[in-house]
Order: C-alpha cells, then sequence, then structure tokens
C-alpha cells in the first residue's frame, strides 16, 4: 500500500497528481490511460479541495494500489468532509445548446465514463471514493 | 501550461502546451478576457495540449459563447485523449473542432 496525505488545496493537485504518476509508471502504464488517470485526479482532488472543508480546511489521503494479475490500478481519495456521494449526483444533460448548458457536475460525470469503476463509502466520518482502470 | 498567442488583424491563434487543467484554466481565461476584445476569429491550437479537465471545459465554454456572436472559434489539433473528454462530454457537438 502506497500512500500520501496533503493539505486538501488546488495547489496540492499538482502533488497529488505526481504522486500517482510515479507509482503509473512503475506499473508500465499506458500513456493514454495515464492521462485519463490524471484527468480523474484533478476532477476528484479538486473537488475535495472546493467543497469538503469548506469555508474551513483539512486533509485528503490519496491511496495507490496495482493489482498485476489483472493490471488494474486503484486510486482511494479519503477526506474527512461533509459527506458527499459522488454516484448521487444525477448525469449532466450533455446534449442541450451550448448557451443553456449548466456548468457543474461535468467533472464527475467524465470520471465515471473514462474509469472502469468508481465506488463510494461513508465510513468512520470518511468520504473514501475508489476508482479502477486497467492500465 | 505554456499559452502562446499570435495576432493576425482581428484573427488571434493561441496555442497551448501542457496541461488545461483545474490550476491552469484560470491563466487561460485571464488571456482570453485580455484579449479577445476586437478579436472576430479565434483558433485554439491544441497540438501541444497533453490533457483537458472540466475546469478548461468552463473556460472554452464561455470562450465559445462570447465568439458565437462574431466570427466563432474553431478548436484545432485535438490529440486523442482531449477528443474523449469533448465526446463523452457532448462538447463534440459544441464546439467546431478540426
Amino acid at each position: 500500500m502506497n500512500e500520501i496525505t496533503l493539505k486538501a488545496t488546488i495547489e496540492n493537485i499538482p502533488q497529488a497528481t505526481a504522486f500517482i504518476d510515479e507509482a503509473l509508471e512503475a506499473a508500465a502504464c499506458s500513456m493514454k490511460a495515464q492521462m485519463q488517470i490524471d484527468v480523474a485526479m484533478d476532477e476528484l482532488f479538486g473537488n475535495i479541495a472546493r467543497y469538503a472543508y469548506a469555508p474551513g480546511e483539512g486533509e485528503a489521503t490519496v491511496r495507490f494500489h496495482f493489482q498485476e494479475e489483472t493490471r488494474t490500478a486503484s486510486i482511494t481519495l479519503i477526506d474527512s468532509g461533509i459527506p458527499f456521494n459522488p454516484l448521487s449526483v444525477a448525469e449532466p444533460d450533455t446534449t442541450s445548446a451550448a448557451q443553456d448548458r449548466p456548468i457543474g457536475g461535468l467533472g464527475i460525470f467524465l470520471v465515471r465514463k473514462t474509469m472502469d469503476d468508481m465506488a463510494y463509502e461513508y465510513r468512520d466520518g470518511k468520504n473514501i471514493l475508489t476508482i479502477r482502470k486497467k492500465i | 501550461m505554456k499559452i502562446t498567442k499570435e495576432k493576425n488583424g482581428n484573427a488571434l491563434l493561441v496555442a497551448l502546451e501542457g496541461r488545461l487543467d483545474t490550476m491552469t484554466a484560470p491563466e487561460l481565461e485571464a488571456e482570453l478576457k485580455q484579449e479577445l476584445n476586437g478579436v472576430e476569429s479565434l483558433e485554439l491550437d491544441f497540438s501541444r495540449l497533453d490533457y483537458i479537465s472540466s475546469a478548461g471545459l468552463r473556460v472554452l465554454l464561455s470562450a465559445h459563447k462570447i465568439m458565437s456572436g462574431k466570427g466563432g472559434m474553431k478548436v484545432t489539433h485535438v490529440n486523442e485523449i482531449v477528443q474523449e473528454v469533448f465526446d463523452v462530454t457532448g462538447f463534440a457537438d459544441i464546439l467546431d473542432i478540426e
């Protein structure tokens, strides 16, 4: 198990992403999957930084696990902020005209579409969100 | 992210290099805000852009709205990762992608 705990701030997204990139490179991840996972990190760590502790601040833990047999990377993000289940967010309407399009909700939708799996649980006062992808 | 601008009359070409994400999207937003006055057509060259997240999509959407009342905006040289983001979010139907 490989993990890092950082202050949940927008400024720390690059550090959280760099931690995951290093682990992905060690696992010989394809460039495409790595870019998709980097986008997911931007969305998910960014959400925690913006909303989990607002208006206060707190920490986020990012955990990486690689299952060799199936070549599946699992990334878990943990925070102790307000309970938020991203799986409960309605899918945005991606067919409406540009002018009427609401701006929220796209990030999580994008992650759900590009990752193989997304799981959420709220346990011991913590949001625990795991994404999985075959790399 | 590196932003390179080239103005030709009232046409503006903006080339992006690196990642258009939460950290860098505000830079592009600020550049466009400053530059779009008087610009009639806008091209965003993505040939050296690695990827885009939803924060970048927001900036593209607001630029698209501004430019749709003028000569328009097009996005060129999009890689596979960026195209996938455009496809799954429906942005491929909104934007003029070449």
